[in-house]
């Protein structure tokens, strides 16, 4: 398939026109030599035969619609109403583009500015920015922010972070005069006294994950006054869905909030496109990174929306910008807002408390199988870690059998955890899925 | 006047989500009281319906492509495959997780590695990384493989060079990899200034940033001996894919000696604009290149696919893997198009760039070449000397549903305006653009308030952004503290 | 104020010295150049600067603009009103709308910046 307009006939009286007699001679200039090579690309295909050809691959795949998924670790497979995608994939959305021209998009800016607010509130912060990549690269941003502003070198990451997310952190960092340590964990959670210690004078940004990668909730306010008490900024990381129950970031005293946005109404998609929320109070404002959607008035005094304070960003500032970055994820981001407009503040805090109930349940009946014991009895939310002490081989065996997915075995990411799972529970999981994890483990 | 979804009141349908089958006091034992919310976020509270019509108006209020025609240079604004979006939904994709055991997700890991391997082919390079989010992200990947692979030859490089017409992204990047910015000019001809990057080279140079055709449109025609004399210091040269719509099947940055490119799948390889994103940036590079990757590469053995971190990798971008569902819709795409597709995509974007460079050089001031590639740069400097400005020109176009070009960039071309049309648009569309053009030029003598005065048929027209930079408002905030939430809740005590 | 008893940069600032006091601002050519002021990150109080350095930026709508410090010193002073009403350095750039203050090293690097008379060529030679 092609999707070319021009006919031959346009071609033609096209070629006429600009006053030449072949296409070769527009790109005459080009070296002979560069334009010498064949593409290693098979022959186009038809529509119904790439539908064919894509559903065949897909065939290899399995997924949450078929399989009880169980995986989290940073992406949940929670319910995206069907309102979400209907309205997020009409054309005038999905097609538009960056909304430079005021006048031309007034759609998407008013949808931007419906997003931040909804993220403030949600968050507790001030302000939030137009969205960014994903909650990892939100995160990195966040650090070199608090670098910037505090004119600090050292940023503080907790041992209970996602593993990615330290990854990030460091790249982003790698090549600038900063430093990372690390705040050991006690328990599968943050050790309160070891972080005090570290948090000096020199440092930029505390960071703390919450709930954290194994799903305990964290001590958020103890890690906050570490942080105030060495004139450090704090950074926090969140769940969102997590805070239609728990404390949000403003309310704990964090400088900046972000986190990954794809639990609110993106799908999971193989890990993305997702979306990084980003929120500060007011001292940080001028230095938050990437687009920003304001409220103001056209000349004829009616209500318009415009991306503004833009001389910080890229296109501006150049090599002096706040980062570099360019797009945000406008689309997921706007398929957030219509899914928090949906739920409203009842339904969100009904999505957290399914959550919360439907993960405890699962934790009970689990621990109820032998061979199967908690690591830690702290607190959690929707995400908790477990040992399951059966031959992994066996039991993925038994899993897959049962048409279950998951859970994450975090062998994956710490080596010398062989049995060790991360289980993720959402409003998405039925009881027959439970019922099916749990047969699953009991067998293997 | 323009509502938003918080100044509306309806119902809003809690039933949509399952019954709890704990009751909450129980539920909420389970958690700390300190860490509970005590307060309420003031999420919109409206019925399914409402939500439905306020969206929907919202969209209405938005130029698009596929109602409107949008010659904004350097973004490749081409229609965008309905079946791509599709594809992307299909349940085994939009379902898949990434932390799935490999032998679960053989098809995503697929998609993936053939993606790499079809752009390794049209770019001419070695391997893609697929990670990076967008087309800055990109150039930061590249430029921390650039510094990852200095460093690992025990090179002291501290400036990376930048053309003065180079799109902004570029600066800001260097600057975050803790490279002193130093620019390189362009010459009369619109060209990278060979003496000027020559004068300029040396040890100390890590890299330079450029692309191909530049962001005038123009062939650099001696990229060859640019590659060369940058190699020649042992610099990288680095290609920003932003202009790749003008090659594909014609000549390929690899080959040209680029060790290093970016490619935007939201210009070229017709993913959704989405409003501002997401996109996609691959990064592609070069074999001596490929042990700094970023983590995990995709790989493929005999028929199995899998993932392996790189040798001496830079680390990640982001987590996971990619933009899947960006990445997909330029897999299924290339599919389409197949090899003589690709080559058919950049003859029209030339073809048709050409047509209107020839119909509308006698009206606006074409500083360089009255040949260019797949996009060109005019001047409005004529009708500046009559009161109107190319930003003036920008809002009447939208008067006529036609979205302005790029305007104001690059920033060496006074009053600029750059035109990309892409090859998806017709002849007839190209007429009717220049047919407004000139009525505009027109009006811009017989009755130049109307021009300085658009647009008439917006929603809104002339937006105040001083008002909105000197006293920002940027989120909505409730007047009244909010309504007590209507459930035998134990938490909301007041 | 007697814009003759003044002294310039080429970087458009003007210089009032009292003493040991210099007030700075920007001259009416650039206010004109950068159009609506939206926003002023105003210098720490307290900072050594050298000549020339970055002292601090002033926004516009699609621009943001370094104002250099015409000579060394500490900043000791700096117009907290413009927080308030950026506009000020459009509307007043030689009075209301001054920037800050430094305590100079050495007065004698006032005395050599450009003259009015200087200035003037030197800004008209920029168009």
């Amino acid at each position: 398939m092609r999707y070319i307009s021009n006919t031959d006939n346009d071609r033609k009286e096209m070629l006429e026109a600009i006053g030449v007699r072949s296409f070769e001679e527009l790109i005459e200039k080009i070296p002979a030599s560069l334009q010498n090579f064949q593409l290693d690309i098979p022959a186009g295909l038809s529509e119904p035969e790439l539908m064919h050809d894509l559903g065949a691959t897909g065939r290899m795949n399995k997924h949450a619609a078929d399989h009880a998924s169980y995986l989290g670790g940073g992406v949940y497979d929670h319910y995206v109403p069907t309102v979400v995608s209907h309205l997020a994939h009409r054309g005038e959305f999905i097609t538009s583009y960056t909304p430079y021209q005021g006048e031309a998009s007034q759609g998407t800016l008013q949808a931007v500015y419906e997003y931040q607010t909804m993220i403030c509130e949600l968050t507790g912060m001030e302000f939030s920015n137009a969205s960014m990549y994903d909650g990892a690269s939100s995160l990195a941003e966040a650090a070199l922010l608090a670098i910037r502003a505090t004119g600090k070198r050292r940023i503080v990451l907790p041992a209970t972070l996602h593993p990615e997310y330290k990854a990030v952190v460091r790249t982003y960092l790698s090549c600038l005069d900063a430093e990372i340590v690390e705040a050991p964990a006690v328990d599968w959670a943050l050790d309160g006294k070891k972080l005090a210690a570290l948090v000096t004078s020199e440092t930029a940004a505390v960071v703390l994950q919450q709930p954290n990668f194994f799903g305990v909730i964290e001590d958020a306010r103890a890690v906050s006054d570490a942080a105030k008490k060495a004139g450090a900024l704090f950074i926090a990381c969140v769940n969102p869905v997590s805070l239609g129950l728990l404390e949000p970031p403003g309310e704990y005293g964090a400088d900046i909030a972000v986190g990954e946005g794809q639990p609110l109404g993106n799908p999971v998609s193989f890990g993305g496109p997702h979306f990084g929320f980003f929120t500060v109070n007011e001292e940080l404002l001028r230095k938050i990174p990437g687009r920003i959607a304001g409220m103001t008035v056209d000349k004829a005094g009616r209500r318009s929306f415009v991306l503004t304070l833009q001389a910080r960003e890229q296109h501006i500032r150049r090599e002096k910008a706040t980062s570099n970055i360019c797009t945000n994820h406008s689309l997921c981001a706007l398929k957030s807002a219509i899914y928090l407009s949906l739920l409203g503040p009842e339904g969100l805090r009904r999505l957290a408390l399914l959550n919360l109930q439907n993960a405890h349940e699962t934790h009970d009946r689990l621990l109820a199988v032998k061979g199967v014991r908690a690591l830690t009895t702290r607190p959690f939310f929707n995400e908790f870690a477990i040992e399951i002490d059966k031959d992994p081989v066996k039991l993925k065996e038994s899993l897959l059998k049962n048409r279950v997915l998951g859970p994450l075995a975090l062998r994956r990411f710490f080596p010398e955890m062989k049995n060790a799972y991360l289980v993720a529970v959402t409003e998405n999981r039925t009881k027959d899925h439970l019922e099916r994890l749990v047969e699953a483990v009991e067998r293997a | 006047m323009s509502e938003l979804i918080f100044e509306r009141n309806s119902r809003s349908d809690v039933t949509r989500l399952p019954a709890l089958t704990t009751d909450e006091k129980t539920l909420l034992s389970k958690l700390p009281a300190a860490v509970l919310r005590k307060s309420t976020p003031a999420l919109p509270t409206v019925s399914e319906l409402d939500v439905v019509r306020h969206f929907t108006n919202l969209s209405r209020k938005n130029f698009n492509v596929d109602s409107n025609f949008y010659p904004l240079g350097s973004c490749t604004m081409k229609y965008n495959p309905k079946v791509l979006d599709t594809i992307a939904s299909m349940t085994p994709y939009a379902h898949s997780h990434p932390y799935q055991d490999e032998s679960e997700c053989q098809g995503a890991l697929k998609v993936l590695f053939e993606t790499q391997r079809f752009l390794s082919e049209v770019a001419g390079m070695d391997e893609f990384t697929l990670q990076p989010a967008a087309g800055a992200h990109g150039e930061l990947t590249g430029l921390l493989i650039a510094h990852a692979y200095h460093r690992a030859k025990g090179r002291t490089k501290t400036k990376v060079l930048i053309p003065d017409s180079a799109h902004g992204t570029n600066p800001a990047t260097a600057a975050l990899c803790g490279y002193e910015v130093v620019t390189v000019k362009t010459d009369a001809n619109g060209h990278v200034d060979l003496a000027d990057l020559r004068s300029k080279l040396d040890a100390g140079v890590a890299a330079f940033m450029m692309t191909n055709p530049s962001t005038l449109g123009l062939f650099e025609e001696d990229i060859l001996e640019i590659a060369k004399a940058v190699h020649a210091v042992q610099g990288l040269v680095y290609y920003d894919g932003a202009n790749m719509n003008a090659l594909l099947g014609i000549c390929r940055p690899g080959d040209m000696g680029f060790d290093i490119v970016h490619i935007n799948l939201h210009k070229t390889f017709a993913v959704p604009h989405g409003s501002g994103g997401p996109g996609s940036g691959p990064v592609g590079v070069k074999k001596e290149l490929i042990p700094f990757l970023p983590s995990p590469r995709i790989m493929k053995d005999g028929d199995k696919y899998r993932l392996e971190d790189a040798a001496q990798s830079i680390g990640k971008l982001r987590t996971f893997y990619g933009n899947f569902g960006a990445i997909i819709r330029s897999y299924a795409y290339i599919k389409a198009l197949g090899r003589e597709g690709l080559r058919e995509v950049s003859e029209h974007a030339i073809l048709n760039a050409n047509y209107l460079l020839a119909k509308l050089k006698d009206t606006f001031d074409v500083p360089y070449s009255h040949r260019c590639m797949h996009e060109f740069v005019m001047s409005a400097r004529r009708q500046k000397k009559r009161g109107v400005r190319a930003l003036d020109i920008a809002k009447r176009l939208l008067d006529y549903g036609i979205h302005a070009p790029t305007v104001y960039f690059p920033l060496i071309v006074e009053e600029a305006m750059m035109v990309e049309p892409t090859e998806t648009e017709s002849k007839e569309t190209l007429d009717e653009f220049v047919r407004v053009l000139l009525e505009i030029d027109k009006e811009i003598t017989e009755n130049p308030q109307k021009v300085l005065d658009a647009p008439h048929t917006m929603p809104v027209s002339r937006i105040d952004e001083v008002r909105a930079a000197r006293e920002p408002n940027l989120r909505w905030k409730k007047k009244s503290p909010p309504k007590a939430v209507e459930s035998n809740d134990p938490v909301h005590t007041r | 104020m007697d814009t003759s008893k003044l002294r310039y940069t080429q970087t458009h600032e003007w210089v009032s010295l009292e003493g040991k006091i210099a007030k700075i601002g920007i001259t009416d050519h650039a206010q004109k150049e950068i159009s609506d002021v939206v926003f002023i990150e105003l210098p720490k109080q307290g900072r050594a600067v050298k000549a020339k350095d970055s002292a601090m930026i002033i926004e516009s709508v699609k621009a943001a603009f370094d104002i250099y410090a015409p000579v060394s010193g500490t900043i000791v002073e700096t117009n907290e009103a413009l927080k308030k009403k950026p506009e000020l350095v459009n509307q007043s750039p030689l009075g209301e709308g001054w920037l800050f203050k430094i305590e100079v090293a050495d007065p004698k690097e006032v005395e050599a910046l450009l003259t009015l008379a200087q200035y003037d060529s030197v800004k008209d030679a920029a168009h």
